[in-house]
């Protein structure tokens, strides 16, 4: 009952139209004051290290030699880029993107068909699915690597039916093999989110758009392809472009489960390997301000590939 | 019109199976005796199922030292993450507050911001962070780890609330106002009933995600001192470096699973809710 009085004297006055009310003067104000905190925070942790990072990849500099820090332009650049082991270390990163995204994509799906679909014990499917996305990373990790093991994992003897397998398969003998092993553990952790995010888009579908494809005739891989998946566009484009941006920074599974051992590196490990463990902050650094760009790309190229529109995506529009 | 066919029925089952196979895998691995383990035992189940694992984490024998690490880690990774979910839910009410009902210039780039840093890869951080955190005296401290923690959980949080806060009816704070009630009761007992449930799941996905982290945990922490749990499991490597205590690895995983359980049996419902409100319409 306190603010209802100011309005009648700018409506009269035809030139101060232009000019913002003082409420919304106001609103601007508040809502600048209430999002500042989180802001500054954002820009103080990430902005200002990544701009630190840009101007210490111009330097040779080793914390274990720290007076022997120099300038040295963009040689770091063109060290880490003629390097045939981040290349080695790039591709084995998209690799393991391309197959975790896909193959969570098709399992992802069948998993909220099923959710969708299921009338009895929804709560029990919920929790379920939920345990693999609340577990932590580092748990899977061993809980796969101990699965692979030679001598304590259960795979080889569950599985020594299966061409290729048998006692003595060293599961961490071989790049592919040891790949084989990091993916499962990804595919295992993360498959739960983007079910729920694909049950979130099939629940928006309308039955009964559905069912008017069946009374026309539509077979049921026609109400898949023609229907369905058509409908969910957004909700698969979101689910894909979290997922894919995610799985590029892989980083937990492969330093448990290997240790960068077989050439199983990925972009992350390699840049945490010089910065923190080489003590190389200057190439590190580089690396750093490479794995930045290359998300920035990546994230580009899927958000114009697919045309996802995020904003219209959460009904922002 | 749904019904469940013989599909949903294997479906089910399948689900289950893939999603609790691994954890019962860690579950029987905990039972099993270190002797066991160290000479290899490639059978699912225990062969002699023993408490000994819990007993030696849990400072339940003379011998301390495993115990007193894994402790001290527990400790640090519950006292982070509860400080930097408390912290990051409070900036991110009010900045979400602000996006769901305010007008304002800048809040687009608010909400693109937020998202790029949801992308962010958070190892290119590492290297410039330790610098500075050494600097700065944060290294191997809990302020060290909490900042960050916040700062990388704040876009999740302000993302989930704003999608709650945007479906809150806010008029009723008017009307109960109109009714009598005084702005504080107003805002007592009609908005923060409507909130709280919106504000409790940012809690849970933001504790999550500190319980979880490691890049972060093991480039900037060097002793038990501030060493969270994934942290000091991936460095607990016993006696044999070839040959990890597999049984006993596999009991800390089994004890940082309890937390992760009971939140997920308490919550899957708010947590569903949180996890899909900003990705689709609705």
């Amino acid at each position: 009952v306190s603010t209802t009085v100011a309005t009648p004297a700018t409506a009269a006055d035809p030139s101060k139209k232009v000019v913002a009310s003082d409420r919304s003067v106001a609103e601007n104000r508040l809502g600048r004051r209430l999002v500042a905190p989180a802001v500054i925070l954002m820009l103080l942790v990430t902005a200002y290290p990544m701009l630190e990072a840009l101007y210490l990849s111009l330097f040779r500099y080793r914390l274990t030699t720290p007076d022997d820090k120099g300038f040295v332009g963009l040689g770091n650049y063109v060290t880490i880029l003629s390097d045939s082991l981040f290349w080695t270390d790039t591709l084995n990163t998209v690799i393991i993107m391309i197959v975790t995204v896909a193959v969570e994509l098709v399992i992802g799906f069948a998993f909220a068909m099923v959710m969708h679909r299921i009338i009895f014990a929804r709560g029990a499917m919920r929790t379920s699915i939920l345990i693999p996305y609340g577990i932590i990373t580092v748990v899977s990790a061993f809980a796969w690597q101990f699965t692979f093991s030679i001598n304590n994992g259960w795979v080889n003897s569950w599985f020594g039916w299966l061409p290729g397998i048998s006692d003595t398969t060293n599961w961490y003998g071989d790049h592919w093999h040891a790949m084989f092993a990091i993916m499962v553990s990804e595919i295992w952790k993360t498959t739960p989110f983007m079910a729920l995010l694909l049950l979130a888009g099939l629940s928006q579908i309308s039955e009964d758009m559905i069912e008017a494809a069946k009374v026309d005739g539509a077979t049921a891989s026609q109400r898949l392809f023609k229907v369905i998946l058509p409908n969910m566009r957004a909700a698969i484009m979101v689910a894909v472009l979290f997922r894919a941006l995610d799985a590029f920074r892989i980083f937990d599974n492969i330093f448990i489960m290997t240790k960068g051992a077989q050439n199983t590196a990925s972009s992350s490990f390699l840049t945490y390997r010089q910065a923190i463990e080489q003590f190389q902050l200057g190439m590190g650094s580089a690396l750093s301000v490479l794995l930045f760009l290359t998300v920035l790309l990546l994230a580009y190229l899927i958000v114009k590939f697919f045309r996802v529109d995020l904003a219209q995506a959460r009904g922002e529009g | 019109m749904k019904k469940s066919g013989v599909g949903t029925y294997v479906g089910f089952v399948a689900i289950i199976v893939w999603c609790l196979l691994p954890v019962a895998w860690i579950i029987s691995l905990s039972f099993k005796s270190l002797a066991e383990t160290t000479t290899g035992s490639p059978q699912f189940l225990p062969k002699n199922p023993t408490l000994d694992n819990y007993k030696v984490l849990l400072g339940m024998t003379s011998d301390k030292s495993s115990s007193h690490d894994f402790l001290a880690a527990l400790r640090n990774s519950f006292g982070i993450s509860l400080i930097a979910t408390v912290l990051a839910v409070l900036i991110a009410t009010l900045a979400a507050y602000a996006i769901a009902r305010l007008e304002f210039k800048g809040k687009r780039l608010v909400l693109s911001m937020a998202l790029a840093i949801a992308m962010f890869p958070v190892v290119a951080l590492v290297g410039p962070l330790f610098d500075m955190w050494r600097t700065f005296h944060l290294f191997n401290t809990w302020p060290g780890l909490i900042i960050p923690y916040m700062t990388f959980t704040l876009p999740l949080a302000i993302w989930t609330l704003s999608a709650f806060f945007r479906e809150i009816p806010w008029e009723m704070e008017q009307a109960a106002q109109v009714d009598g009630a005084t702005s504080w009761q107003a805002f007592r007992k009609v908005i923060v009933p409507l909130a709280a449930p919106g504000v409790f799941t940012a809690a849970i996905l933001t504790f999550f995600f500190a319980w979880n982290e490691f890049v972060l945990a093991i480039s900037l922490t060097s002793t038990t001192g501030a060493r969270t749990v994934p942290a000091q499991m991936s460095f607990f490597v016993g006696p044999d470096p070839f040959n990890p205590p597999y049984s006993q690895l596999a009991t800390a995983a089994v004890i940082v699973t309890v937390p992760v359980i009971i939140i997920v049996l308490l919550f899957q419902r708010k947590i569903v809710a949180g996890l899909t409100s900003g990705a689709v319409k609705g």
